[in-house]
This record gives C-alpha cells, structure tokens and sequence, in this order.
C-alpha cells in the first residue's frame, strides 16, 4: 500500500481521483484547441477559396506520413501500459521509448515542414508572400490568416508534444526503476490518456488543415 | 465648481424620452426590490436579535414561495426584455428617408462628410427634427460613437461599416464622446453634435469656412482613379457596369451571389479578387494603400448615386411631381 | 505515513521559511496565498487610489493621459486575475474543503502547491510587466488596439495571464476532484455545506472557461510578437471574433468572482441566525444554474460591438434568465433570517452588507441587460459601479466576512470585535459613496476609461473619491488589528461561534491532517437548532 498517499483512505479512491482528475484536465484541453477550431471555423466560412488556396500549399504526402507515425506512437503507448499492468517491465521501458522515437519523429517531420514553409515566405508576418498561387482569385491576406491559424494550431499541438516527451522520459527511467506493477501504474495509465488525447487533436488537425478543398 | 447634480442628461432625440422612461421603469422595478430587501434584512436584524424573546421557529422550504419568487423575477425580467428588445430594433432600422452622412473615426478624433462634400472634424452639424444616419469606419483600432443626449451609442469598427440612426429634437450643442477606449488620448477623442435648425443648418452647408476644403467629390474620385476607363456601358467593359448596382444581387463567378451592400462595394475595391462577378475576369487591382476611407466612403456614395438607365427616368418622374 | 507530534497544530508543527514555501498541507498554502493576495490587493487598490485623485477634478492635470491609462489597467488586471478570482477560492476554499468535506487534504496536495508557485511566477511576471513600462490596452486586451497599436509590454502581460490561468484550472480540477472522491461517510450531496457547492460550481466554470481565455491571449501575443496573425483587420481578420474569445471566459468569470462570495455568506446567514438554510436545494442548485448560464451569456458585453442584431436579442433574454436563479439564492438568504436568532458580530455585518449590496449589483445588471438601456450605458461609469458592486460590494464583503468568521479557526485567536464591527460598517458606507454617484454619471453619460471629463461631471467624482478614501481606510484597518490579533488576540477555541460544520469539530488552529480520527456524518448542514437561543461559553476543547 506504500503507493497510497497518506490523505487517501485506498488505492480506489486514490486512482478515482487520478482519473477524474486526468479527464477534468482533458476537458480544458478541449476548450483549448476548441478557441483556435473556432477562429477556423469562422474563416473558413468567410474565405473558403483562400483557405483551399493555403491548404494546397501543404503536403499531403508528408501529412500522411507524420498522421501515420502518430497513431503508430498511440498504440505502442497503449502496449507499453499492456505490458506494464503484466508486469512486464522491460517490455514496457522499451514501448515507452518507441513511443518517443515515433513522437520525436513526428516533430522532425514538423520541423522540416516549417522550414519548407518559412522558405516559400508562407510564414505569416512581414515576408508573408503568395508567390505561385493555384487559384490566382484568392486575396493573400485571407491565404495569411489561414497560414496564422495553421502555426498558431500545429505550433500548439507539437508544444503539446513535446511536454509530452517530457513526461514520457521520466516515466521510462520511473518504470525501468520497477515504479510501477500490475496493481499500481496509474501515472502511466494517465500519460497514456494525454498522448492519445494529442493524437485525437492531429487527427482534426490533419483533414482541417491538409486535405480540404 | 458646478454644484448642481442632474440625474438624466439632455434629452435631444426622440429615443432619448423613450429610453428614458423604460430606465424609470427599470428603476421603479429595482428600486422596489432593493427596498424590500434591504427592509426585510433590517427588521428581521432588529426584531430578531438574539435575546429578544420572539417565537422562532420556522419553516425550512416552502415550495410555493420558492415557485413564485422563481417566477415573479423571471416575467419582470421577460417585461424588461420586451420592452428593451422593441425600442432596440427600432433603434436599427433607420427611415428610408434619412439623411446620410459618413464618419471615420482614428486615433483620435471623428473625421465627418455631409452629402454636399461639406466636411468637418469633431463636431457634427444637423438639422432639427430630420433623421440622421450615420455609415461609420475606423481607420485603425475599435472607436464607439457616442452622443448621451441622443441615448444611441455604436461602435466604429476598422474593416466594416457600421450604421446607427437618430432624429434629434432640440437645437443645442450636446457632447460627442468616443466610447471604446482607443488609446492614449482616448478621453480627447470627441467633440460636439451640434443641432441647427434646418435654416441654420443649410446656410451652413453653403458657408465654407478657409480651413474646410470639401476635397474632390466622389464623382471626381472615380474620374481620378480611373474607375470609368473599365466599369462604363460600352460592351467592350473590362469591368460591370455599376449603374443601379447598389442594393441589387450580384452573380458571383464560380456561383452563388452577393448583395451588393456598402461592405461589398468597400471590399471589392480593397480586394478585388475575393468576390469576382460571374462573366467577368480577375484583373482589377487592389486600391488597397490608395484610396482611404474618407475617399471609400465618398466613392461609395457617388456609385450609389448611380441609378441604372431605366430607373433613373420612372425615379426622376417621381420626384418631379 | 508521516508521523506527526501529537497536540501540534499545522501552524507550530514546523517553522522556517522551508517548511511553508514546500509545504503539501492545504491550510499551508492557503496562507501562502492569504499573503500574496493581501500583496496584490494593496498594489491594485494603490493605483485605484492614484486614478481617484486623478478624477477629483476635470481636467487631466495630476496625471498624464498614458500613466493614467496604464494605471487602469494595472488595477483591473492585479484586482480580476490576481485577487478576485483567487481571493475566496483559493485561500479560503484550499484552507476549508477538505475540512468541510472531512478529509485530510486536497486530492493532489502537490498539483496545490505548484498552483501556488505557478500563480507566483505568473504574477510576478505580470508585476515586471507593469513595472518596466506598463500596460495600456485595458484588462479587455481588446484587438486591433492590443495587437498593433499599443505601444506597451503587452506580451509579457499576455504570458502572466497564461501562465495564471493554470493555476486557476489546476485549482479547479483539484476541488472537483476532491468534492467527489473524498467525502466523509455519510457526507452525501445534500448534506454537503453550501460553501462547497458553490465551490464545486465555481471550479466548473475556472476548469472549462479559463482555457478559451488562455488560448485568446496567447493568439493576441503570438500575433504581435511574431506576427502570427489572426485577427488582424488588414488581412481580413475579425475585430470582434477576440472579443467572442475573451467573453467567453471572462463573462463567466464575473461567477467565479461572485459565487464562491455567496456560499460564504450561506455559512454566515444560518451560523448568526441559527437556523438551518432555507430552501438548501434551491439555493445549491442555482449556484450550478449561474455557471451553466454563465456560459451563454457573454454577447451581451456585446451590444454594441457591431454583433447582428439576433445575436443581441438571444444573449439579451439569457443574461435576463440569470436575474431567477441570482434573485432565488437572495430571497432564501432574506428568508433565513425570518424567526432566527440574529447576532450582530462582525462577519454577519459583512454577510448582511453582502446580500444588500449584490442585490443592488445584481439588478443594475438587468439594465445593462436590457438592451435599449445598455445602448445608452454600455462603456460608461453605469456599467464601472455595476460591476464594482457585483464584485468589490459582492465578493470583497464576502472575503471579509469569511476571513472574520475562519479567522479563529484559521489561526485560533480571536480578533477585536469593536474594531471588526467598526471597519465593516466604514467599508459599508466607503463602498456606496464610492460607487453609487458612478450609477448616476453613468446614466449622464460619463464614458469610462477617460482621464480628463467634462465640467458637469464634478461633483459626482468628488463624492467618489471621498467615498474611496472612506473605503480605503476601512480595508486598511482589518489589516491592522488582524495582525495584532495573532499575538494580543484571546484563544479562540475550537469552535467560538458554536457554528455546526466539520470544520468546528476539530481543534483551532486544525492538526496537520485536520482530524485525529476521520468524522462521521449524521445530520444535514447547518443543522442549528432554534432552542440555541442563549449562548453558553463553548466547553475548551483543546
């Protein structure tokens, strides 16, 4: 019972906690991302060329890629929480670190795409300029306020990512400790709900951003 | 020091009576209640204080009372509603027959033009008992317009017209205040609305002061800009003819049509790409940097003023009786 | 399990500056935040203090128009984000919850420090702000102005405000988590004491509202900072969509500051009139009522923003719809006293001065609801004494009165009552003089936000600003004899006011783990009998 905190009566009521708690936090997540799906949503409807002419722009290929590698990272996070409820300790030090790669890998990709992108002056701001544009009709500045709202939304989401990675971390070097068994694992169990609520939030992110028009 | 207090301000439109009396309603509403309670808590603190020896005992729910003072609050608060709804719609829905005249507000003071081209800043001249209606823009952050004694308040927005209406009563001169806070000299941004009789108010359309040029008409607007060069009758136009455009629908390229509304003419001149008419091809250029909106708006004006071939003679009838 | 000397009290079970700032016990940090607020409060109310000589005449002449503007917001922001909404949460909530609910801590006592260190840094941070340089935008950070035109350190701001708000979601998370799982046996909902509902409502509001608000400032600094734009008019962006965002939050704010103030004055009302709550259920129930309809209300900050004209009239008849529950929780407090017992100590001044002074807020809301009305009053000083009452006349009563009730429990001394009476009657009269001429320069038509006003509107900020430094004196004196009291005050006892509540039934000041043994719960709240009529000194207990 070491793992129970001294103001919890049990383990129940501690893990009760725990999940409520994760799923409250999840629920801020939502009107989180919610403000920015907003913002998007308001635009798209104002300028629904611009917003085809800014999605052109991105890769389709590289956004298949990196939506693949993401729910690869998912399910290997819900084998590492398989294996450590088995106890298999190693097993899940192993998955955790897949899942990291897989997530580290993901950023990589995104960080290529930012780059392409601040070269082809797609980067909203000063340098901001439509340079061979698909549907010549579409004003710039609507193909900007799609661009705002593509690094403003994707920007959020790899921060996302990268606490994520963070928590990851200590939570492979925890396990490979033996911190966690088949009857407590419940930082790992809660971990596990965040990564796949970032993947869920990719997965908008992905058609809304990449696959219109 | 001025040491006397008012409790309404001048009332010099005729929304000011009518705003009036649903606040003395509002007030003779809350007033009671606050009143009552305030009543209630003093005599119960009184007559109940400890060591008085009054009979307490007491229900601890009572269901009719929770159903009707539930309900009681909720009709008063509906009435409100109603009544604030009415007068507000009212409040948008200016006469046709209103006289138009356009502001731009920036950072910080009220730029005006009347029909005639007579143009003015920080104050604005009106006549007695004529409806006014004002087309406001801002050239940089959110402005509100405000005149107290009128009781009508409306924010300036940058990038969209705004509208707001009002028939003034009584000549005087009564404060124009901006509303919104727009900045360091916030408090400065205002003037005075200045209500003429309707004599007064056309010798003054007639004078011209040395300092108020009335700048180029917008007929002159679209000569200088080269508008006709495209948008003209011939059947060789680059561009559609804009006699009797404004007010219509317009079919859009690519479908679909747009009413062609001061925000549309304003955003097609801005953006001329966004919504191109059907049968036409992209090639005008953005004025975007070249015509302000003191100029937008007296181009706005001069295409409304444009009535298509047809209109124009049955209108011409009509105001020639 | 940490062995704790038995007969210590939270306060001596440990000293030193290490003890307190790594603390893990709830009572612990909610001093810590009693202090910090009592920090931030002075720095607001000091600006307060600098903009009320400002108006005492027309003209701008003591102040110039941008330190003026910086100071306005320098009040608003430190009073909303770093007093009001934390001030009955998280120093009374963190210190009573878990007593109230019988347990012995917050769910996660380590997220409840990092909510601590986290408002810390975000204060602090926002603190830099305003002094290396200042804000001008307002509180409202309203765009295009706060995005391109304000020449001031917006984005450090924006960032303390983020930062903040975390420290709200976390508390929230926290008290719902801990109303849920960690009840006493024979706690049941409808036994729980007001104080927690209102809680539980506010945290709903603190979990789902603050979010959209965090994301809203951060869009206003990505924009200016990096030129990631999305509401830039320029480019076709939407000058009101900022404003949808930050209503959304922070109209429903106005409840976080307000509702937690109403469930102290609950416990108040039965504990001085002795009597059980009248219609508990109806009152509970409409605290969840103000922060489901909390979030349908924000247009109406809106009126005249340029929103479609449908969109006024819906968010009209909601925010009217807000007048029944609001009116429903002031009729059960009025009803309460009827055939109490009424004592006359200073928390129930407070509590009494509360319910008088929300009413009169509560119902001026409805002519800012009203939509003709708020045409003429929308940004003028109606809509300034409106809220002032609402808020400072709502929920800075409440924190007084809860601070005077708690504080022998908080710190197990008794304060000077004369004193205690004479400051809350003096913060009474301050409060009205201060802010009902603000009613009637309103109507007048005096916009809000002006440095310099004209010559008509004198006499009414004269009496303002008397009222003002009447209040100021009657906020500063509770500082003083409060303190006193830590070393000169009488024991107070476990339970000086006989109060019913599991807060009273363990020692003052409360053992680490706030009961020796985990309570039992038997009977409903405030389960006062009429027959308490004549107090006997309470039996010592400690």
């Amino acid at each position: 019972m070491s793992h129970v905190a001294h103001h919890f009566d049990d383990a129940q009521q501690q893990l009760d906690a725990a999940t409520i708690g994760m799923w409250l936090f999840l629920a801020t997540e939502v009107l989180f991302f919610g403000g920015m799906f907003l913002a998007y949503t308001v635009y798209r409807t104002q300028y629904p060329a611009a917003f085809e002419e800014g999605s052109a722009h991105l890769s389709v290929p590289i956004g298949t890629t990196n939506t693949a590698i993401l729910l690869t990272s998912s399910l290997s996070m819900a084998l590492a929480i398989h294996a450590a409820r088995r106890n298999r300790r190693w097993l899940s030090v192993a998955l955790l670190g897949a899942t990291m790669l897989l997530g580290a890998a993901f950023l990589g990709v995104k960080a290529f795409e930012y780059a392409d992108k601040f070269e082809h002056h797609l980067v909203p701001g000063r340098h901001f300029a439509l340079e061979h544009p698909h549907n010549p009709d579409v004003s710039p500045g609507h193909v900007e306020l799609f661009y705002g709202l593509y690094f403003a939304m994707t920007g959020m989401h790899a921060l996302h990512m990268v606490i994520g990675l963070g928590v990851l971390a200590v939570l492979a070097v925890m396990t490979g400790r033996g911190a966690f068994s088949a009857e407590y694992h419940t930082p790992l169990e809660m971990t596990g709900l965040y990564w796949h609520f970032v993947d869920m939030v990719w997965v908008f992110l992905f058609p809304l951003l990449y696959l219109i028009g | 020091m001025n040491t006397g207090i008012q409790f309404f301000p001048d009332q010099a439109s005729d929304f000011a009576l009518r705003v009036d009396l649903l606040y003395v309603f509002l007030l003779a509403v809350t007033g009671f209640f606050t009143l009552l309670i305030a009543g209630l808590i003093l005599f119960f603190a009184v007559y109940y204080r400890r060591r008085q020896g009054r009979e307490r005992t007491a229900a601890r729910e009572n269901m009719l009372l929770e159903v009707v003072w539930s309900i009681v609050p909720l009709v008063l608060a509906l009435s409100m509603f109603s009544w604030g709804a009415w007068l507000f719609l009212e409040m948008h829905d200016a006469p046709a027959d209103a006289e138009e005249i356009n502001v731009v507000g920036k950072q910080w003071m009220w730029k005006i033009q009347h029909p005639g081209g007579r143009r003015e800043i920080n104050q604005l001249h009106i006549p007695v008992g004529r409806a006014v209606k004002l087309r406001m823009i801002s050239e940089d952050v959110i402005h509100s317009f405000y005149v107290p004694a009128f009781r009508v308040k409306q924010d300036v927005l940058p990038g969209r017209y705004t509208t707001m209406w009002f028939r003034p009563t009584r000549e005087g001169a009564y404060h124009l205040f901006c509303a919104e806070y727009c900045g360091a000299s916030h408090a400065q941004m205002g003037g005075q609305v200045i209500v003429m009789s309707e004599r007064d108010y056309a010798d003054w359309l007639a004078r011209r002061s040395p300092d108020q040029t009335t700048g180029p008409s917008g007929e002159a607007l679209f000569h200088q800009f080269r508008c006709h060069t495209c948008h003209h009758e011939g059947s060789d136009a680059r561009g559609p003819s804009l006699r009797g455009l404004y007010g219509g629908a317009v079919p859009l390229d690519g479908g679909g049509t747009a009413v062609a509304d001061e925000d549309y003419l304003r955003e097609s001149v801005y953006e001329p790409q966004s919504k191109v008419v059907a049968g036409y091809r992209p090639l005008m250029p953005t004025y975007h940097g070249q015509i302000g909106e003191e100029q937008m708006l007296r181009l706005i004006a001069y295409i409304k003023s444009l009535e298509s071939p047809s209109e124009s003679k049955s209108s011409s009838e009509v105001s020639q009786p | 399990m940490i062995s704790v000397p038995s007969g210590k009290n939270y306060l001596d079970v440990a000293y030193g500056a290490r003890s307190w700032l790594l603390s893990l016990d709830h009572k612990r940090i909610a001093i810590l935040y009693m202090i910090s607020i009592t920090f931030y409060f002075l720095v607001g109310g000091a600006a307060a203090v600098l903009f009320r000589l400002e108006l005492m005449t027309p003209p701008g002449d003591l102040l110039i128009s941008e330190t003026y503007n910086k100071l306005f917001t320098l009040h608003g922001v430190i009073m909303i984000f770093f007093f009001l909404i934390p001030a009955v949460p998280a120093v009374l909530g963190n210190f009573l919850l878990p007593l109230m609910l019988g347990a012995r801590d917050l769910a996660f006592p380590r997220l409840n420090l990092a909510s601590w260190y986290i408002f810390m840094i975000g204060g602090l941070i926002s603190m830099w702000a305003l002094v290396t340089g200042g804000v001008d935008t307002g509180w409202t950070f309203y765009t295009p102005y706060s995005t391109a035109y304000a020449n001031s350190n917006v984005i450090l701001m924006a960032v303390g405000i983020f930062i903040t708000g975390f420290s709200s979601i976390l508390t929230g998370i926290n008290f719902i988590v801990t109303t849920h799982t960690m009840r006493a046996p024979g706690l049941t909902w409808f036994r729980l004491p007001l104080f927690v509902w209102a809680h539980y409502a506010t945290s709903i509001i603190m979990v789902l509202g603050t979010p959209v608000l965090a994301i809203a400032i951060l869009l206003v600094a990505l924009e200016r900072g990096l030129g990631i734009g999305i509401f830039d008019p320029a480019l076709g962006g939407d000058p009101l969509l900022f404003q949808h965002l930050f209503w959304f939050y922070s109209h429903p704010a106005v409840y976080i500051m307000i509702l937690p103030g109403m469930g102290v004055v609950s416990e108040i009302i039965t504990c001085f009139a002795r009597k059980r709550v009248f219609g508990y259920k109806f009152i509970a129930f409409s605290s969840l009522a103000i922060a489901v309809l909390g979030f349908l209300v924000w247009g109406h900050h809106m009126f005249v923003s340029g929103q479609s004209v449908l969109a006024g009239l819906v968010f009209s008849v909601l925010s009217m719809l807000v007048a029944v529950p609001s009116a429903v929780k002031v009729f059960n407090w009025t009803a309460t006293l009827y055939k109490g017992s009424i004592a006359w100590d200073t928390p129930m001044l407070y509590g009494l001065g509360f319910i008088g002074l929300f009413t009169l807020g509560g119902l001026t809301g409805l002519f800012l609801a009203t939509l003709a009305v708020d045409v003429h009053v929308h940004d003028t000083y109606f809509v300034v004494a409106h809220f002032h009452y609402i808020m400072v006349g709502g929920m800075v009563m409440a924190y007084l009165g809860g601070i005077h009730f708690w504080w022998p429990k908080i710190t197990g001394r008794m304060y000077s009552e004369w004193w205690g009476k004479f400051s809350a009657v003096l913060v009474f009269f301050g409060f009205n003089l201060t802010f009902f001429p603000q009613f009637v320069l309103g109507y007048l038509g005096m916009p809000r936000r002006y440095h310099a006003y004209p010559e008509e509107f004198h006499v009414l900020n004269v009496m303002s600003s008397a009222g003002a430094s009447i209040l100021g004196i009657g906020y500063l004196i509770p500082l003083i004899y409060l303190l006193l009291s830590l070393r000169f005050g009488k024991k107070a006892g476990a339970n000086p006011w006989q109060a019913k509540g599991l807060e009273w039934q363990t020692p003052s000041p409360p053992p680490p783990h706030n009961f020796e043994t985990t309570p039992v719960v038997d009977e409903p709240a405030y389960n006062y009998s009429p027959d308490d009529n004549e107090i006997t000194p309470p039996p010592e207990s400690a």
